[in-house]
C-alpha cells in the first residue's frame, strides 16, 4: 500500500503549524491596521453637507477668528455649532442671492436649524470638554488640523483613545502658548523645551484616569 | 443571546400551608436572650431557611446559569465565539450623526452648560422653593432653593420625582370632549355661551372644585370671579387633609390660624401621632430644624424626641421613646399627659399600662418648659390637637418653640364639609356646571358622599388634569393641565412666604394652567397665565415694580412675605371646648395614611416613585396592609397572606405585611393605590382603600374585622436584598454612654477581635498604599441626622440616569438604585428600635471589585474613586460577587431602552445612559467632580471645600451627608471623619472605605428605660 501522504507533507505540516503563529499574529496586526485606517475611523473623509461650507474660504482667506462663530469654545464643553443668525449676520449683505446659500436663508426664515453632518464624532461614552483644552493651551490645530485649509471640513486624528492618551500622558509634546491657540498657522520651533516650560507655567495635570472622559 | 434565569425564585411562599416559618416565640425568645442586636427583617430574625437560601445564593440577582450544563466542548466554542465577536466588536464604524444648531440662539443659553432657574412645586397647596437645571431648554433634574424658607436647599422625594411627572408618557395630551380629541378652540367656542347664560343667572348653578389652594394670584381671581358670579360656589378639596387641626384652631381661638414650630428651639419633642420630618408642609424644614439639635457634638444639648404612634413613621424611628398605641388612644395619651401637668380636661381612659412612660414625659416636658414642643399630627382628632396646642400654652412654649400665623391657605374651609356641600348640592340637581381644577374625586373623595354617583346628574361637567383619570373620563370635557414646570404660577410656603415659579419649558401637550382656567370662567378667552400673574404682582410688589419683579421670579421668594407670629387667644377653656370622645367600636382598627411615594393617588404613574422602597417596608409597587406582630400571630397570618379588610360593611382585600413596632390591634392602610385610569405605570400597583374611607373616619376608624382570604400575594420587598450578613453594621450609643464602643476607636477593638479576615490587622496588606497628593474625595454618612426619607435615591436616580426595572424585576432582586437605604430593626419585636442607613458605593482604598475584573473595567482613580468604566464592562459580574457592601448594580437587560421617547428627555446629558450588560454604581457623581475640577482649573485655583455637591448631598434635609476633600483636614467631611462617632462598614475587611459612617446617638430618658 502506498504511503497516502508524500514526503513533503512532513515538511508543509511543519511549516504551517510553525506558519500558524505568524498568520494568527499577522492577522491580529492586520485587524489593528483596519481599525486604524481611516476606513473604520473615517478620517481624512470629507462628508458632505447641506451647504458646502469652505473653512478655507472663511478662516483661512478672510482670517474669520475661530471664535467668530464657535463662540463656546473658551467656556463650554461644546465649542458650538453656530446658529443661522451667525451667518446671516454677513449674508444678509453678500452673496445674498447665492443658490448654495439658499438652505441658509430658509433656516433663517423657518427657524428650523440646518441639519449639519457631524464630522468629528466621539462615541457617546466620551465626555470631552473643549473650555479646558483651549485655557490650558491645546490648539485648534492639534486636534482638528489645517481645518483653514480645508474646503470641506475632514477628521485630521484618529479620536482613538491612543491618540488622546498620546498627549494626556506627554502634553509637553502639543502644547502652545495660550495667545496661539487659535492661530493654525503657528508652529512652535523647539517644541520639546518650550513645551515643558509651558506644561510648568500653565499648570497642566492632564489626567489620565478613566472617569476623566468616561461616566 | 442567552436566556439567564435566577437560580433561585424570587422571595416568596409558594403555598399557604407554610406560613409558619416565621414562628413568633421563637423570635421572642431569641431577642430576649440577645440572639441578634440588629435585625432587616423578620425572615432575617428568624433565620428562615428561606432566608438563608436567598442570602446564600450571593446575589441571587446575579447567579446566572446557562441552559444546559457547560460541558468542555461548549465552553470551548462559547469562548471561541466571543472572542471572535470581540475582534469584530472592535471594528465597527460609527453611524452618521447630525447636528442641528440653534437658527436663532437664545441669550443665555451656551451649548453644553446648564442653566438654572427658580421655581416652585405646589403640593396640596403649599409650596416648596426649587431651583431646576435646564439643559437647553429642557429641564432635567431638581434640587433646593437655599433662599426658600421651605426648603433651604433640600427637597423631599416628591419634588425630586416630579421631572418624571412632566415628562410622563402617559400624560393626557389633548382636550376632549366625550372622549373625542378636540382643539382648544373648540372648547372656548363651546363655552362663550354659556358663560353669558351664567353671567345672567349671575353664576347660578356653577361650582368650581380645586385642590387646595395658597396661590396669592389663583385666591384674588376666584375672589374676582365670585364678585361677578355672586351665586357661583367655590370648593376646595384635598385627601390628605387638614381639616382637624383647623378644626382645633376654630374651637381654641374662634379662628382658624396655622401652628409652626421651631424645633432648633427645642430640647424636648412630643409628637403625638405626627410625622413632621417627612409629612405635611414645612417637613424638608423642619427635619432640617430639628437634626440641628439631634447632635451630641453641638454646643446645645441633644434633643429628645417621644412619639407616640399607631405604626411606625420616619419620626417615630428617629424617637428617643416611641410609644405605639393605637389612633384613637393617642387622644387618651395626649390627655393623660395634660391631666398629669395640670390641665383640666377629661379623664383618659385605657391608659393605665402606659401611665409610667406618661409620667416620665410630663416630668420631662415641665422640667423644659419653653423649650419643649408637643406636635400633633394633622390626622390625629381635633380634640388630640386641642391638646397639643393647650400643653404648649401651659408649658410656655407659644413664642419660642411654637408660632401661630394667618392660615397660609387662601380661604380656609373644611376639605371634607366643602366637598359634601358640593355633593349635597349635585343630589339636589342645584349644579348645572362643575368645573374641576386639578382635582380627582371620583377617585379620592370618601366613599359616603356617593362623588360618582352624584357628579354623572350635573349636566356640564368640565376638568383640568394632568392624566385622563378617573374623573376626567365622566367629564364632558377634559382639559390637559400644564404641569408645574411648564406655567406661571405662584404659592406660599408654609410660613407664608410666596413663591412665584416660573416655567421651565413651554407647555408639551398645549396645556393650561389654573389661572387660565379661572380667567376663562370670567370671560377672558384667550387667557394668559404670564400676564394674569403679573397684573396681580403689580400691584403687591414694591415700586420699581421691573426691579422687584424681576428679583422675585431670579430669587424663586417674594421677600419679606413670610407672615408674622400671630398671638392668637383661647376663645374658652380647654374643658368646655374638647370635643367628646368618639364612641369605641370594637375590633380593629383601621388607620390610612398618605402614601410615602404615590401620595394621596397623584403620584402614582411615577416609576421612580412606585420603585422607591417605602420607608419602613421597604416594599415596591404596592401597598400592603400593616399588621403587628401580635396580630399576625392571633390571626396566623405571615407576610403576603391575602386579607379582607371589613369596616361598615365595605371591605377592601390586600396582601398583608408584619411591621414590627406596629400597635397591637390597629391595621395600617396606605391611600392612592389601585387606580383605575389615567396611566401605564400605575396599572395594577396596589389595591385602592378609599372604598372603607368615610367623611368620618378620615384618618382612624374602628370596629373593623379582618379575614385571611386564602390567598397569597408576591409583594417585591427590598429588604432582605443586598444583605452584608449581619455584621456591625449600625452603630448605636447613648449620650452619656460615652463613644468608646461607638466611633472610630472602637474599629481596632473590634478588628482584633475577629481576626481581620486574614488572621492580621486589618490594615495589613500586600498592596502597597497609594499615596493621594491631589484631591482624594471622601463622603460622611451621618446616621444619627438620617431620616430615612428616600430623597437621596431619587435624587441619585434622576441625576445618574438610572432606570426602573418593574415588580418582577424588583422581586429578582435586580433594582437598580446607586444608593440604596437599609433598615434595622434592634430590641424587641413589638417595640422596636428602628435605624436606617443609606449605604451606596464606598470608594473602597483596596477595593475588592478591582482586583477580579478580568478587563480592568473598574480601576482606581488618582483621587481615590472606584471608577468604573461601562465601555469596558463585559459583565462578567465579578465584581459585584467581590463586593461586601454589595452596591454594584448589573443590567440585566436594556432597561433604558424601553422607555418611551418622552421619558429621554429627563435624561442627564453629562452621564452615560448605560446598556445592557453592564455594571453600574455610584460614581460620588463624577460628572459634578469633573465639572468644578475644569472650572476651578480654568481659574487657576484648588476647589473649595463645599463647591462640589454630589446629588444625594445636596436634596438630604437633614444635611446627613457630607462629602469633600480628606486630604484637606479643614474640609466638612475631614471634620466629620475626625469625629469619635466616625467609623467604616465591615472595617475588619480592611477594604478602608472612603464613605464612612457617623454612628447614630439616642438620647433616652433615664426615667424610661426598663419601664
Amino acid at each position: 500500500m502506498s504511503q497516502i501522504f508524500r514526503r513533503s507533507t512532513n515538511t508543509i505540516s511543519k511549516v504551517s503549524i510553525f506558519g500558524a503563529i505568524f498568520l494568527v499574529a499577522g492577522g491580529l496586526y492586520g485587524l489593528s491596521v483596519v481599525n486604524r485606517s481611516g476606513y473604520v475611523t473615517q478620517a481624512n473623509v470629507a462628508r458632505e453637507q447641506p451647504v458646502p461650507f469652505s473653512h478655507k474660504h472663511h478662516a483661512g482667506e478672510l482670517g474669520i477668528d475661530c471664535r467668530y462663530c464657535h463662540t463656546s469654545v473658551e467656556e463650554s464643553a461644546s465649542a458650538n455649532i453656530p446658529a443661522t443668525q451667525i451667518c446671516m449676520n454677513c449674508h444678509k449683505e453678500i452673496w445674498t442671492d447665492s443658490p448654495t446659500l439658499e438652505p441658509v436663508r430658509a433656516s433663517y426664515r423657518s427657524g428650523e436649524p440646518i441639519e449639519w453632518i457631524k464630522v468629528h464624532d466621539l462615541p457617546d461614552f466620551v465626555y470631552f470638554n473643549h473650555s479646558i483644552h483651549v485655557n490650558k493651551g491645546v490648539g485648534c490645530v492639534t486636534c482638528h488640523g489645517r481645518v483653514d485649509e480645508m474646503n470641506l471640513v475632514h477628521q485630521e486624528a484618529s479620536l482613538h483613545m491612543e491618540w488622546c492618551l498620546d498627549c494626556h500622558r506627554n502634553p509637553e509634546k502639543y502644547v502652545r502658548p495660550r495667545e496661539t491657540v487659535f492661530d493654525l498657522a503657528w508652529s512652535a520651533h523647539d517644541q520639546e523645551t518650550l513645551g515643558a516650560i509651558l506644561v510648568e507655567e500653565y499648570d497642566i495635570e492632564s489626567r489620565d484616569d478613566c472617569s476623566t472622559c468616561h461616566r | 443571546m442567552f436566556y439567564l434565569p435566577p437560580v433561585i425564585e424570587p422571595m416568596q411562599r409558594s403555598d399557604a400551608n407554610q406560613s409558619s416559618e416565621v414562628n413568633f416565640d421563637t423570635l421572642r425568645a431569641k431577642l430576649r436572650a440577645g440572639g441578634a442586636e440588629f435585625w432587616r427583617s423578620l425572615e432575617n430574625l428568624a433565620d428562615t431557611a428561606e432566608f438563608r437560601r436567598f442570602v446564600e445564593a450571593e446575589f441571587p440577582s446575579e447567579a446566572p446559569r446557562l441552559l444546559s450544563a457547560p460541558d468542555r466542548r461548549h465552553f470551548l466554542k462559547l469562548m471561541g465565539a466571543s472572542i471572535a465577536l470581540a475582534g469584530a466588536a472592535g471594528c465597527t464604524r460609527q453611524p452618521e450623526e447630525k447636528l442641528y444648531p440653534y437658527a436663532e440662539q437664545p441669550e443665555q443659553i451656551v451649548a453644553g452648560k446648564p442653566l438654572f432657574y427658580a421655581t416652585a412645586m405646589p403640593l396640596s397647596g403649599v409650596s416648596t422653593g426649587l431651583v431646576v437645571e435646564s439643559h437647553m431648554g429642557r429641564p432635567t433634574k431638581i434640587e433646593g432653593n437655599k433662599q426658600h424658607p421651605g426648603s433651604l436647599g433640600a427637597t423631599d422625594v416628591f419634588a425630586q420625582a416630579s421631572i418624571l411627572g412632566l415628562y410622563d408618557p402617559d400624560r393626557s395630551s389633548t382636550v376632549r370632549n366625550a372622549g373625542a380629541i378636540r382643539p382648544w378652540s373648540a372648547f372656548v367656542d363651546w363655552i362663550e355661551p354659556r358663560l353669558q347664560e351664567l353671567d345672567a343667572l349671575g353664576g347660578k348653578g356653577l361650582r368650581i372644585l380645586t385642590g387646595r389652594v395658597t396661590s396669592p394670584t389663583l385666591g384674588a381671581q376666584m375672589k374676582g370671579l365670585l364678585e361677578k358670579l355672586p351665586n357661583a360656589r367655590w370648593h376646595q378639596y384635598e385627601a390628605i387633609s387638614r381639616d382637624q387641626a383647623r378644626l382645633a384652631s376654630r374651637l381654641a381661638f374662634g379662628r382658624e390660624f396655622d401652628t409652626r414650630y421651631h424645633f432648633e428651639n427645642a430640647d424636648v419633642v412630643l409628637s403625638l401621632d405626627g410625622d413632621f420630618l417627612s409629612e405635611g408642609a414645612g417637613a424638608v424644614r423642619y427635619a432640617r430644624d430639628f437634626a440641628s439639635r439631634r447632635s451630641a457634638d453641638g454646643e446645645r444639648p441633644m434633643n429628645r424626641l417621644y412619639v407616640v404612634e399607631p405604626s411606625p413613621t420616619n419620626t417615630g424611628a428617629m424617637a428617643d421613646h416611641r410609644l405605639p398605641v393605637g389612633g384613637a388612644e393617642v387622644e387618651e395619651v395626649a390627655l393623660a399627659i395634660a391631666a398629669e401637668l395640670g390641665l383640666e380636661a377629661r379623664a383618659p381612659v385605657g391608659v393605665e399600662d402606659h401611665l409610667p412612660w406618661i409620667r416620665a414625659v410630663a416630668r420631662d416636658l415641665s422640667k423644659h418648659q419653653g423649650s419643649c414642643v408637643v406636635v400633633a399630627g394633622e390626622r390625629q382628632s381635633a380634640a388630640t390637637q386641642l391638646l397639643a396646642h393647650a400643653l404648649n400654652e401651659k408649658l410656655g412654649n407659644v413664642g419660642s418653640t411654637v408660632e401661630y400665623t394667618e392660615p397660609v391657605a387662601v380661604e380656609p374651609s373644611l376639605d371634607v364639609g366643602s366637598l359634601q356641600d358640593l355633593s349635597d348640592a349635585m343630589d339636589r340637581g342645584e349644579v348645572k356646571m362643575l368645573v374641576i381644577l386639578g382635582a380627582n374625586p371620583v377617585f379620592d373623595a370618601p366613599f359616603d358622599l356617593e362623588f360618582e354617583e352624584r357628579m354623572k346628574r350635573v349636566p356640564t361637567r368640565v376638568h383640568l388634569g394632568l392624566h385622563l383619570d378617573e374623573t376626567a373620563v365622566l367629564c364632558q370635557w377634559h382639559i390637559p393641565e400644564a404641569h408645574f414646570l411648564e406655567a406661571w404660577g405662584d404659592g406660599r410656603a408654609f410660613d407664608g412666604t410666596a413663591s412665584i415659579s416660573q416655567p421651565l419649558i413651554a407647555p408639551l401637550y398645549d396645556g393650561k394652567s389654573a389661572l387660565e382656567m379661572v380667567a376663562l370662567l370670567g370671560g377672558n378667552l384667550e387667557p394668559n397665565g404670564y400676564e394674569i400673574l403679573r397684573d396681580y404682582w403689580r400691584q403687591h410688589l414694591p415700586q420699581p415694580f421691573e426691579d422687584a419683579w424681576r428679583r422675585a421670579i431670579h430669587d424663586g421668594v417674594v421677600a419679606g412675605t413670610a407672615f408674622p407670629p400671630a398671638v392668637p387667644n383661647w376663645s374658652a377653656t380647654l374643658a368646655s371646648v374638647l370635643p367628646p370622645r368618639a364612641a369605641d367600636a370594637a375590633g380593629i382598627e383601621v388607620v390610612f395614611r398618605s402614601d410615602p411615594s404615590v401620595y394621596d393617588g397623584r403620584f402614582a404613574n411615577s416609576g421612580w416613585l412606585q420603585e422607591l422602597p417605602r420607608p419602613l417596608t421597604r416594599l415596591t409597587w404596592e401597598n400592603a396592609i400593616w399588621v403587628s406582630p401580635l396580630d399576625a400571630e392571633d390571626l396566623g397570618v405571615s407576610s403576603g397572606d391575602v386579607l379582607r379588610v371589613e369596616l361598615e360593611g365595605r371591605s377592601v382585600e390586600l396582601p398583608a405585611w408584619i411591621v414590627p413596632g406596629q400597635a397591637q390591634g390597629v391595621v395600617t392602610l396606605h391611600l392612592g393605590y389601585g387606580r383605575r385610569r389615567g396611566g401605564y405605570v400605575q396599572d395594577g400597583t396596589g389595591v385602592d382603600v378609599y372604598p372603607i374611607r368615610s367623611s368620618e373616619g378620615m384618618w382612624h376608624a374602628g370596629g373593623a374585622s379582618l379575614t385571611r382570604t386564602g390567598a397569597v400575594a408576591t409583594l417585591a420587598c427590598t429588604q432582605d436584598h443586598h444583605s452584608m450578613e449581619g455584621r456591625d453594621l449600625v452603630r448605636v450609643a447613648n449620650v452619656g454612654d460615652g463613644h468608646a464602643h461607638a466611633g472610630g476607636h472602637a474599629d481596632d477593638s473590634h478588628a482584633e477581635e475577629e481576626g481581620g479576615h486574614g488572621g492580621g490587622h486589618p490594615d495589613t496588606s500586600l498592596f502597597p498604599d497609594v499615596e493621594y497628593d491631589g484631591y482624594a474625595w471622601g463622603m460622611t454618612i451621618d446616621l444619627n441626622s438620617c431620616t430615612g426619607c428616600n430623597a437621596c435615591v431619587i435624587a441619585c436616580q434622576s441625576e445618574n440616569n438610572i432606570p426602573v426595572v418593574g415588580k418582577d424585576q424588583v422581586a429578582a432582586g435586580r433594582e437598580m438604585h446607586w444608593i440604596r437605604v437599609d433598615r434595622y430593626f434592634s430590641g424587641d419585636l413589638d417595640t422596636p428600635e428602628i435605624h436606617h442607613q443609606p449605604v451606596p458605593c464606598m470608594h473602597c482604598e483596596r477595593a475588592p471589585c478591582e482586583l477580579v475584573c478580568p478587563v480592568n473595567a473598574t480601576v482606581h482613580s488618582d483621587e481615590g474613586l472606584n471608577d468604573m468604566v461601562y465601555n469596558r464592562c463585559v459583565g462578567t459580574r465579578y465584581c459585584s460577587n467581590n463586593c461586601p457592601y454589595k452596591v454594584r448594580r448589573f443590567n440585566f437587560f436594556l432597561y433604558n431602552d424601553e422607555e418611551a421617547d418622552i421619558v429621554k428627555m429627563a435624561a442627564n446629558p453629562d452621564v452615560t445612559i448605560r446598556s445592557r450588560g453592564v455594571m453600574e454604581k455610584c460614581t460620588y457623581c463624577v460628572q459634578r467632580i469633573s465639572r468644578t475640577r475644569i472650572e476651578a482649573k480654568k481659574d487657576g485655583r484648588r476647589i473649595r471645600d463645599g463647591e462640589i455637591v454630589t446629588a444625594c448631598q445636596s436634596v438630604c434635609p437633614t444635611e446627613a451627608i457630607r462629602f469633600g476633600d480628606v486630604n484637606d483636614p479643614a474640609s466638612q467631611v475631614s471634620l466629620a471623619k475626625a469625629s469619635a462617632r466616625n467609623y467604616s462598614l465591615l472595617h475588619e475587611l480592611g477594604t478602608k472605605p472612603r464613605t464612612t459612617y457617623l454612628s447614630a446617638m439616642r438620647n433616652p430618658n433615664p426615667e424610661i428605660e426598663g419601664v
